[in-house]
């Protein structure tokens, strides 16, 4: 049977992947938002899990407004990626290094 | 039996395309299996009960968010060998760091328990009002004012991206209708006598 602890599980091993993916892949900026996107797709598995085996439908609500708040994300991140590559010609987070940081 | 069969295989392609995600060399394929990492997610949620947001899941993102970094990785030329560089230096760190991570998270959850493990036969949510109807009831009832905020979240996000992408070119011929409606009939038209001919 499965049950909470399956699925905990679950969305950890793709949390940790993408956290994993985020030190790999420094360099290209639209794989650390894919990266990011993998993260909060784990997280709402969490809210889903808890709302099924508590019985409570509010996790699901959860879900939708993190859903929301992600494409937003997603749409201002490649909004701004665009600008960047139209300014730089280039998406290496390496030359961003206006702010010296 | 069915579900459990159903669970592992499509856990077991999360994790796969999850590392397709994070291993793969073109941007694209990256892409790729992060649009198949949604599809098995959905699968997931159904067989959770969570029918709505499963195939929310697969509108929003696979439709929308997914078409719109395609656009974008095919829109930017991208040096993917360049975007390699530091990949192998990198790769220790990152997997001892996410070995880490799953070993706690599997410690606290699998063998902690956090206390739940008896709830395995979950009570099930509204036993037979469908899953779209319950959340929808709650949604706009009890969260009705969040929802209102995430409608003005969105709304802002369109007005945000449109603002940083759009471009001014210099020398663009285009039309200019405030100027238009402002003109007065004696900026563009010029009255002028001119001397009838003589009669021969």
């Amino acid at each position: 049977m499965i049950g909470l602890p399956h699925v905990l599980l679950l969305a950890g091993v793709v949390f940790s992947i993408a956290v994993a993916g985020i030190f790999l892949n420094r360099k290209n900026v639209i794989v650390l938002l894919m990266c990011i996107e993998l993260m909060l797709l784990a997280v709402n598995f969490n809210f889903v899990a808890f709302s099924r085996f508590l019985g409570d439908i509010n996790g699901q609500i959860f879900v939708f407004f993190i859903l929301t708040v992600a494409a937003a994300e997603a749409a201002i991140g490649l909004a701004i990626l665009v600008v960047l590559f139209r300014e730089r010609r280039s998406i290496n987070v390496e030359d961003l290094d206006t702010l010296q940081g | 039996m069915l579900i459990n069969i159903l669970f592992y295989l499509f856990a077991a392609t999360l994790v796969g395309a999850s590392l397709g995600v994070v291993f793969a060399r073109n941007s694209v394929h990256s892409a790729m299996f992060l649009v198949l990492a949604f599809f098995t997610s959905s699968g997931i949620w159904l067989l959770m009960g969570a029918e709505f947001l499963a195939i929310v899941l697969v509108l929003v993102y696979v439709g929308a968010v997914m078409v719109l970094f395609l656009f974008v990785v095919m829109m930017l030329d991208i040096n993917v060998a360049q975007m390699r560089e530091g990949f192998t230096r990198y790769a220790p760190l990152g997997a001892v760091i996410a070995l880490i991570m799953i070993a706690e998270i599997a410690y606290v959850v699998w063998y902690r328990h956090l206390g739940l493990s008896l709830v395995a036969h979950a009570p099930q949510v509204a036993e037979n009002v469908s899953n779209t109807r319950s959340l929808g009831a709650i949604l706009y009832t009890e969260y009705a004012y969040p929802f209102q905020l995430a409608a003005v979240l969105l709304l802002i996000a369109i007005v945000a991206a449109i603002t940083l992408t759009m471009r001014h070119r210099p020398n663009l011929k285009k039309q200019d209708i405030s100027a238009q409606v402002s003109v007065r009939k004696a900026d563009r038209l010029r009255i002028v006598e001119v001397a009838s001919e003589k009669r021969q």
